[in-house]
């Protein structure tokens, strides 16, 4: 079993929802991430989505694209990230990472050479944001043959036809994008969620997490209730954006924003 | 290497996933799989219903003011001295470029749809006047990305825009030019999916886009083909096109794929010359990588982050291209080569001086090649030039290089 599916059958044991907070890799400086990707744990994640900086970021709001901008001023590459992983487990094992960002940068370093470092630096899945299942052929069996977990994007504008094809393809979690629009966007519809991730349930038994629209507890609460997990994206890498000259402050916001969260999430258990 | 193309092996070109060889495909945020997927079936069923077909013929005839002329340049070939040099005269159309074959075929496709609202990304502002031109005639809602570059590069096409009642929305980020006008579209379109038809402006973009915009812009080649037939008597040696994304490269090019006598020569813009990288030619300097949807030739750095681009011409700076060129390169049918910003202004020049005809800049990339072909082939040889658009819209620039304020 990899790691996200170990920790995600852990907290559905306790009847748990998981928290997934995502920031860039490199935002506000690449050797700032490892240390506040462990404040992001001590706030209460589970699983982190890490951001691999890329200089077209189409599915994003303008929030992500400027921390890529910032990322990318500072030389991030693909290489880089992973070595923040790596760094990242020598002192934790327990939490899942997903690398999240765009096909190109994987295709520049290769399939296989991408597969077998991410591997061996310790991430456990893969978010590729422009690559849907259909032209993920060449890809995935690299993926399984290593263990690293595919994680696919269903949208409000999948047909069922196509969650059902969707979910075959993925392992770990399935990342169900809240609402039409970029990374940011914030009118995000409670009720609609709910009616289209049990619909969602109803056809796959891979768990689900939401993201896009996740503000604060209550909005996760809300999201919580009717998923497996929690993606929490832009109002963190704003909260690192408007702190990034001072990294205690930085770091305290993260977790005064994510300990609510985690605070809600975990209410629902009860 | 070259192969022999076939009509077979063209019309399993693109396969039904949208790939053109390794290249092309459909490489999108899962929001937009459902309506490229419909996209793609309503267009199929469009492209072979007699009715849309003799929309599009009618309305390139009367208000594109289609055939364009093919025209032979005979004074430039006296100049030039070598093979005879033919201009099809795309600068002709309602326009004034190639552009809007597209988009008059776009918006067909978006009223049979429906779709009341349409997005456009423009570089040079052509495919956005183009667009917003379309839109005025059929009282759809017009919203045009542009880098902020770009907008001030090309404030006469802005103030055309306005004019054609376009909102022209200035985009700030990454390097303000085409590939971030581009981005920005993808990004209102996952927003107003639903309700909007998004009129991408070249052979680029996730299938069926470079599909259908090939097919529309087709309708260059096959006046050629026809006209070179019965002016000249015979199919030209050389055809030669410009290169930004390859809707006028590709137009031009299609109906003559099989007619193996027929070389051709996409031309890239050099910019400050390859070795400077200050270029904008991803067929002759860059390797294939994903961007807009589709794997295709880019302008990258070794970490797979997209590169700045450079041009003089605003419609060619762009550091992808279409994914049938792509697959035309590598399969060595058609030659892609590159003319720096210099040789083009040159170019533009010696056709306005020598023919009285003002190319855009992005055309004189394509003018400045030829003329150094046909320089070297023989006086019974036939070049096509494809003259892409007009040049008023350039007339700021070259005038800002001259040093003169207008
Ligand atoms: C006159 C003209 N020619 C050529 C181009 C380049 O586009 P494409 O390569 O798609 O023909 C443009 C783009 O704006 C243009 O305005």
């Amino acid at each position: 079993m990899s790691r996200i599916q170990s920790v995600l059958q852990a907290l559905k044991g306790q009847g748990r929802k998981a928290l997934i907070p995502y920031i860039t890799a490199g935002d506000p400086h690449p050797d700032r991430t490892v240390e506040l990707m462990h404040t992001l744990v001590e706030a209460g994640a589970d699983i982190i989505e890490l951001g691999v900086p890329f200089s077209d970021p189409m599915a994003d709001g303008p929030v992500i694209q400027l921390a890529c901008e910032r990322a990318l001023e500072h030389g991030t590459s693909l290489r880089q990230v992973l070595e923040m992983v790596k760094t990242f487990r020598s002192r934790d094992d327990k939490t899942a990472i997903v690398l999240m960002g765009y096909l190109n940068p994987v295709e520049a370093m290769g399939y296989e050479a991408f597969s077998d470092a991410a591997k061996a630096a310790g991430v456990d899945g893969v978010l590729t944001v422009d690559l849907p299942p259909e032209e993920a052929e060449d890809v995935a069996p690299l993926f399984a043959e290593r263990g690293l977990d595919p994680i696919f994007l269903l949208a409000p504008t999948t047909t069922e036809d196509r969650i059902r094809a969707i979910s075959q393809h993925s392992s770990g979690y399935i990342y169900y994008v809240s609402l039409k629009g970029v990374t940011g966007s914030a009118q995000l519809d409670v009720d609609d969620v709910a009616e289209k991730v049990s619909r969602i349930h109803a056809l796959t038994s891979v768990p689900v997490g939401v993201g896009f629209g996740i503000r604060n507890a209550e909005t996760a609460a809300a999201v919580g209730r009717v998923s497996d997990g929690v993606i929490v994206g832009s109002v963190l890498v704003d909260t690192i954006a408007k702190n990034q000259d001072d990294i205690e402050a930085l770091k305290s916001s993260l977790v005064n924003l994510l300990k609510p969260m985690r605070e809600a999430l975990d209410e629902l258990a009860s | 290497m070259s192969v022999k193309l076939t009509e077979e092996m063209l019309r399993a070109l693109p396969d039904t996933r949208g790939h053109f060889g390794a290249y092309g495909g459909r490489f999108v945020s899962e929001t937009l799989m459902d309506s490229l997927m419909q996209l793609e079936t309503e267009y199929l069923k469009l492209r072979d219903n007699p009715e849309f077909q003799a929309t599009f013929d009618k309305d390139l005839a009367d208000y594109v003011g289609r055939p364009s002329p093919l025209y032979f340049a005979e004074r430039l070939t006296r100049e030039t001295g070598g093979a005879q040099i033919w201009l099809k005269r795309e600068d002709l159309n309602h326009t004034g470029a190639h552009k809007v074959n597209n988009t008059i075929g776009q918006a067909l496709l978006a009223s049979f749809l429906g779709k009341k609202r349409v997005i456009a990304e423009t570089g040079a502002g052509q495919h956005g006047v183009a667009t917003a031109t379309v839109c005025a005639r059929l009282g759809l809602e017009c919203h045009v990305f542009m880098g902020s570059e770009d907008v001030k590069r090309q404030s006469l096409n802005v103030y055309r825009m306005k004019l054609l009642g376009a909102e022209v929305h200035a985009v700030e980020s990454g390097t303000k030019t085409l590939k971030d006008a581009m981005n920005e579209a993808m990004r209102d379109w996952v927003t107003n999916v639903d309700e909007t038809f998004y009129i991408i402006g070249t052979v680029a973009g996730p299938h069926p886009y470079p599909m259908l915009v090939r097919d529309f812009q087709a309708v260059i080649g096959r006046e050629t083909r026809r006209q070179s037939l019965e002016q000249a008597g015979r199919l030209p040696d050389a055809l030669v096109a410009c290169v930004g994304g390859g809707s006028n490269a590709i137009g031009l090019f299609y109906p003559f794929l099989t007619d193996e006598s027929v070389a051709m020569y996409g031309v890239e813009a050099g910019g400050l010359g390859l070795s400077s990288g200050q270029h904008a030619a991803p067929l002759c300097a860059g390797r294939p990588g994903v961007l807009h949807g589709n794997r295709t030739y880019l302008m990258e750095d070794e970490n797979g982050q997209i590169a700045g681009t450079h041009s003089v011409s605003a419609g060619l700076d762009y550091p992808g291209v279409g994914p049938e060129h792509s697959w035309l390169k590598d399969v060595g049918r058609a030659q892609y080569v590159s003319v720096t910003d210099d040789e083009a202004l040159d170019g533009f020049r010696k056709l306005t001086r020598v023919e009285g005809i003002m190319p855009a800049l992005e055309s004189a990339h394509a003018v400045a090649y030829a003329t150094k072909l046909a320089a070297s082939m023989d006086k019974d040889q036939m070049v096509v030039i494809n003259v892409s658009g007009r040049g008023d819209k350039d007339i700021h620039t070259i005038a800002q290089l001259d040093g003169i304020e207008i």
